[in-house]
């Protein structure tokens, strides 16, 4: 039987501790443990984007990281972004700009882009292409998506 | 696609961390950035019984001026970190310029010099520059530590000279010498995915203009790094003319690499590939020696 770990981690601001195996991903420590599933597992090796989370700030993959790493760090995740009824500047920049459609890859993209509009407020059509280049859309296709971005970045300047 | 079970160590120092390697010796792996080690394992195409983690060991992450003018990296420092050093973008124009290249954000947010050289991928940009740069690897275990030139630490592919009670603990770039230019560049399919063939040229002029050190080496053309003997011999000495380096882009080509074919190309075209970028980037290479005076 495989060693369990003590982890103690916050995620969207609320503080977990859970006990995981250390072989356990971040992605699927996400979804199946804390019931977060707004995180999508693509490829599960590093190639889509899909997974992609915040941690401490950062975009990372989380199914290139082992959850137990992220003990004592802090996670935000799509469902740390915006709610429903009250969506995040990205989320209706998304929204208004028809920047995904069928909305598998666009948790991955929302959470790189946040990273990124912080760091840098007001990108150009070539920074905003090379920020989303991590992340693999198949339907949208990305000419909506850097409308979107750009939208987003005007809404959270004003 | 899950990791087999391993046991799991998250040492906070390098003593620590080289008595858990010195007791489970090749069963155990090192999980530096992990962003090349987790995919292996989640396809268990690799299933360490241990697994050493060094993201909790502080002494191995940073950026300090050395001596000489160059720059000493911990192993476990974040491309990001380095990307965004102004430390590194002062003394090493190159390692700054690299970067950005390196896989998407998401990956350098996690990758780190040590783990990117010590997976030595002969496609990965930080391999070939180590070794263009005369880079030095610090490796230490219990009994002790060496300096390995960056020329010698690459064996094969994916494989080095480490021993598996060894870790890489920091690296050594010297400056670029005086009136030098230089360039990376490389194709791939899509931007940031491996390339299909890279090269990295660095050049000097001496007071009369001729080419008075020349480097260049190639990713993704061999199973190691694949240094271009005979094309940058034919450089020395020279005027950089576009008959000079087109003469020796050719040889770099033909003759000092030694690409495979796959999928995504067959080796003549990469031979191709590693023409035309060996040119290109021995005019950029060139023209910033020029530049700089």
């Amino acid at each position: 039987m495989q060693n369990l770990f003590d982890l103690a981690l916050t995620v969207n601001g609320i503080r977990y501790e859970h006990t995981v195996e250390p072989r356990t991903l971040l992605s699927d420590f996400l979804r199946h443990d804390l019931g977060l599933t707004g995180t999508h597992v693509g490829c599960e090796h590093g190639v889509c984007g899909a997974c992609t989370v915040l941690l401490d700030g950062q975009p990372v993959r989380s199914c290139l990281l082992f959850a137990i790493q992220t003990h004592g760090h802090e996670v935000t995740t799509i469902e740390g972004l915006g709610t429903i009824d009250n969506l995040s500047p990205i989320q209706e920049a998304f929204q208004d700009a028809h920047g995904l459609q069928c909305g598998f890859c666009t948790p991955g993209i929302l959470t790189t882009v946040k990273s990124f509009l912080e760091q840098n407020p007001n990108p150009s059509e070539d920074e905003i292409r090379e920020a989303v280049s991590g992340n693999l859309c198949r339907c949208t296709g990305y000419q909506h998506i850097v409308d979107a971005v750009k939208l987003a970045a005007e809404k959270m300047r004003a | 696609m899950k990791p087999a079970p391993f046991e799991y160590y998250a040492p906070t120092t390098v003593e620590e961390a080289l008595s858990h390697l010195t007791e489970h010796g090749y069963d155990a792996k090192v999980l530096a950035g992990g962003q090349s080690l987790i995919p292996m394992m989640n396809f268990r195409l690799v299933q360490p019984s241990a697994l050493v983690d060094l993201n909790n060991i502080p002494e191995l992450s940073f950026i300090r001026p050395d001596e000489n003018g160059g720059l000493r990296l911990g192993a476990m420092t974040r491309h990001h970190h380095v990307e965004i050093d102004p430390l590194v973008a002062e003394r090493a124009p190159l390692v700054h310029e690299t970067m950005p290249k390196i896989a998407y954000s998401q990956v350098r947010s996690r990758g780190t010099f040590g783990g990117s050289v010590s997976h030595a991928d002969p496609s990965a940009e930080l391999v070939s520059l180590s070794v263009a740069l005369n880079g030095r690897f610090r490796l230490q275990n219990q009994k002790g530590e060496r300096w390995v030139p960056a020329n010698e630490f690459f064996t094969g592919l994916f494989t080095t000279v480490l021993e598996p009670d060894e870790l890489l603990v920091e690296v050594a770039l010297p400056p670029m010498p005086a009136r030098s230019g230089w360039s990376l560049m490389e194709v791939a399919r899509r931007p940031h995915d491996f390339a299909l063939v890279g090269v990295v040229a660095i050049v000097s002029l001496d007071k009369n203009n001729l080419c008075q050190q020349a480097q260049m080496v190639f990713l993704s053309a061999g199973d190691v790094p694949m240094v271009a003997h005979k094309a940058i011999e034919l450089l020395k000495g020279q005027a950089p003319t576009s008959e000079a380096i087109n003469a020796s882009a050719d040889v770099a080509a033909s003759e000092d690499i030694d690409p495979g074919s796959d999928i995504h190309a067959t080796a003549e075209f990469r031979r191709h590939l590693a023409n035309v970028l060996a040119r290109r980037a021995l005019e950029q290479a060139f023209k910033r020696a020029a530049d700089n005076k």
